[in-house]
């Protein structure tokens, strides 16, 4: 599933979503029940958040018994990458270009 | 990098002085030559353009120190940031370091749309992106 990068940047725009997917990138795998717990946030409010995360693309759910495991996925972070990367290449091929012209400026 | 926000930093060792290498960096035609055509002036609070054949980026200056810090914002490729040159002296040259980072989250007002969430995103992923293949 890859997700629009808008989707992922909507998604991690909210500050409780982001400490979401950030504690599942950080601990694993987790279940609703765990990730209520010290969150300050109602279980339906982060049913629904990982739902949102969920259609992002930035986590799996499993099933297991009773109760789903959901895990981060860092993968769907790649768009952001992307975006990184960008920019690094542009600045590394226009310092090229700079030290070009200083070899060419008279001092 | 900042505490607020993820930059990209490119760094890099030249065998001249400081004032050459600031030459390159605040005469129009100079930049033209490496970055892109601008309206570039060295005065605090001056707003200009780069230009491209791809379009363009709006900028203001924010900061002159000759011959040793840079800085304008950067709007442009979807992103509201800052680029900040920083020039030190070397016993055989300058040092180059080109910081371009995005602005701080008590600034929202600066932030449009789906960006809205990149800088405050960008900050707490760090660790997370450091661990991705």
């Amino acid at each position: 599933m890859q997700a629009a990068p808008d989707a992922l940047f909507k998604s991690l725009a909210d500050p409780t979503r982001r400490a979401l997917f950030e504690r599942l990138s950080r601990e694993g795998s987790q279940t609703v029940r765990m990730l209520t717990e010290h969150s300050g946030v109602s279980q339906p409010a982060v049913s629904k958040h990982l739902g949102i995360l969920r259609e992002a693309g930035l986590v799996d759910a499993r099933p297991a018994g009773r109760e789903t495991h959901y895990s981060a996925r860092p993968r769907a972070l790649v768009p952001l990458l992307d975006w990184l990367q960008f920019y690094s290449r542009f600045w590394h091929g226009k310092l090229d270009q700079l030290e070009d012209l200083l070899k060419r400026m008279d001092q | 990098m900042s505490a607020e926000s993820l930059s990209v930093v490119v760094e890099r060792e030249f065998p001249y002085a400081p004032e050459k290498i600031w030459r390159a960096l605040t005469q129009p035609h100079l930049i033209g030559a490496w970055l892109m055509k601008n309206d570039f002036l060295p005065e605090v609070g001056h707003a200009f353009h780069f230009r491209a054949d791809w379009g363009g980026v709006e900028c203001q200056v924010v900061t002159v120190e000759p011959h040793k810090t840079l800085a304008y914002s950067w709007g442009g490729f979807g992103l509201k940031s800052t680029v900040i040159w920083t020039l030190t002296p070397t016993g055989s040259g300058t040092h180059l370091r080109m910081e371009h980072t995005g602005f701080s989250p008590d600034q929202p007002h600066f932030y449009q749309g789906a960006q809205a969430g990149w800088p405050r995103f960008i900050s707490s992923l760090e660790n997370v992106l450091e661990r991705i293949d």
